[in-house]
C-alpha cells in the first residue's frame, strides 16, 4: 500500500491528519502554560513544534508534492528546534547552578 | 484492504500520540515525562510515514528521539535533586489561563473535523522524493540551507558558554 492511493480513501482525508496537529498543539500549549518545571515547558515546546510539522507535511502532500516545500520547512523546524532545545537546556542548567530552582514561577527578580 | 490498515494505523497512531502528551502534562515524575514526550515523536515520525515522508521520519527518529529527547533526559537528571522537591506543587498559577485558549482550539478541531472539505492529496509524482529533496535543498533552499549551518554552530558555541563552569580566578 503507498501514501500515493491516499486519495482513494474516504476514511483518513487530509483534514484528520490537521485535526490531528490541532490536538497535538493544544496539548503541548497547555504544558507550555500550566507546568511549573522548565524543563517539562520545553517538553510543550517540543511538542508544540512537532503539531506544527505534521501540518506542514499534510499541507505539502495536499498542495504541493512536486515541490516539496512543506517538507523542507519541516526539516528547517526541525533544525530550529534542536538549536531551541540545546540553547534553552544550557540556560536552564546555568539557572540552577545560579539559583538551584528551575521553576518558572520563582524566577521573579525582573517583575517591577 | 489497505482502506482500514491505513485507518487503524493513523488513529492508533494519532492516539497513542495524544496519550504521550497527555503523560507529558500529567506525569508527576519529570523523567516519566520524557519517557512519554519520546512515544509522542515516535508516533509522528508514524504520521510522516502514513503521509509519504519517509525521509522525513527517519529524520524525526534520528534528531528528535536520538538527540533532543535524550538531551532533556539528561537535563532532567542534571537538575534532578531540585526536580523532585519542586513536584509539591507541579502547576504554576497561569494555568487556569491555558484553559480557554486549548477551549478555543478544540472547538476549532471540532469545526475542522465537521467540514472535512480539504481537497484530496495530489498523487506522488514520479521519481526518487530524496533526489528532489537534496536538489532543491542545494538550489532554491540553498541560502537558508547555509544560514541554518550558522544558526547550528551558535547554538553550538552558546550552549557550551553558558553551560560551562565558571573557574576560579
Amino acid at each position: 500500500m503507498t501514501p500515493a492511493t491516499l486519495a482513494g480513501y474516504a476514511a483518513v482525508s487530509p483534514t484528520h491528519f490537521l485535526v490531528a496537529a490541532l490536538l497535538l498543539f493544544a496539548a503541548g500549549f497547555v504544558v507550555v502554560v500550566s507546568r511549573r518545571n522548565a524543563i517539562a515547558v520545553l517538553m510543550g515546546v517540543e511538542l508544540m513544534l512537532n503539531a506544527v510539522n505534521v501540518a506542514l507535511v499534510t499541507c505539502d502532500r495536499v498542495y504541493g508534492p512536486a515541490r516539496l516545500d512543506g517538507q523542507l520547512f519541516a526539516l528547517f523546524v526541525i533544525t530550529v528546534a534542536a538549536a531551541e532545545a540545546v540553547v534553552g537546556l544550557a540556560l536552564i542548567i546555568a539557572v540552577y547552578r545560579v539559583r538551584g530552582t528551575v521553576a518558572v514561577d520563582e524566577l521573579t527578580e525582573l517583575k517591577g | 484492504m489497505g482502506n482500514w490498515v491505513y485507518a487503524l494505523a493513523f488513529y492508533g497512531l494519532t492516539g497513542a500520540a495524544l496519550l504521550g502528551a497527555a503523560g507529558v502534562l500529567v506525569l508527576r515524575n519529570l523523567f516519566h515525562a520524557g519517557l512519554a514526550l519520546i512515544v509522542t515523536l515516535f508516533c509522528v515520525a508514524g504520521l510522516f510515514i502514513l503521509l509519504g515522508a519517509e525521509f522525513l521520519a527517519g529524520i524525526q527518529v534520528l534528531i528528535y528521539v536520538g538527540a533532543i529527547a535524550v538531551l532533556i533526559l539528561f537535563a532532567v537528571m542534571v537538575t534532578q535533586r531540585i526536580a523532585f522537591q519542586s513536584i509539591l506543587r507541579q502547576y504554576s498559577r497561569a494555568a487556569l489561563a491555558a484553559f480557554p485558549v486549548a477551549l478555543a482550539l478544540l472547538v476549532g478541531a471540532a469545526l475542522l473535523a465537521r467540514r472535512a472539505v480539504a481537497p484530496a492529496p495530489a498523487p506522488l509524482p514520479a521519481g526518487d522524493q530524496l533526489t528532489d529533496l537534496a536538489t532543491a535543498l542545494l538550489s532554491r533552499y540553498l541560502l537558508p540551507f547555509e544560514v541554518i549551518s550558522l544558526l547550528l554552530l551558535g547554538a553550538l558555541v552558546g550552549a557550551l558558554v553558558l553551560a560551562r563552569k565558571e573557574e576560579p580566578k
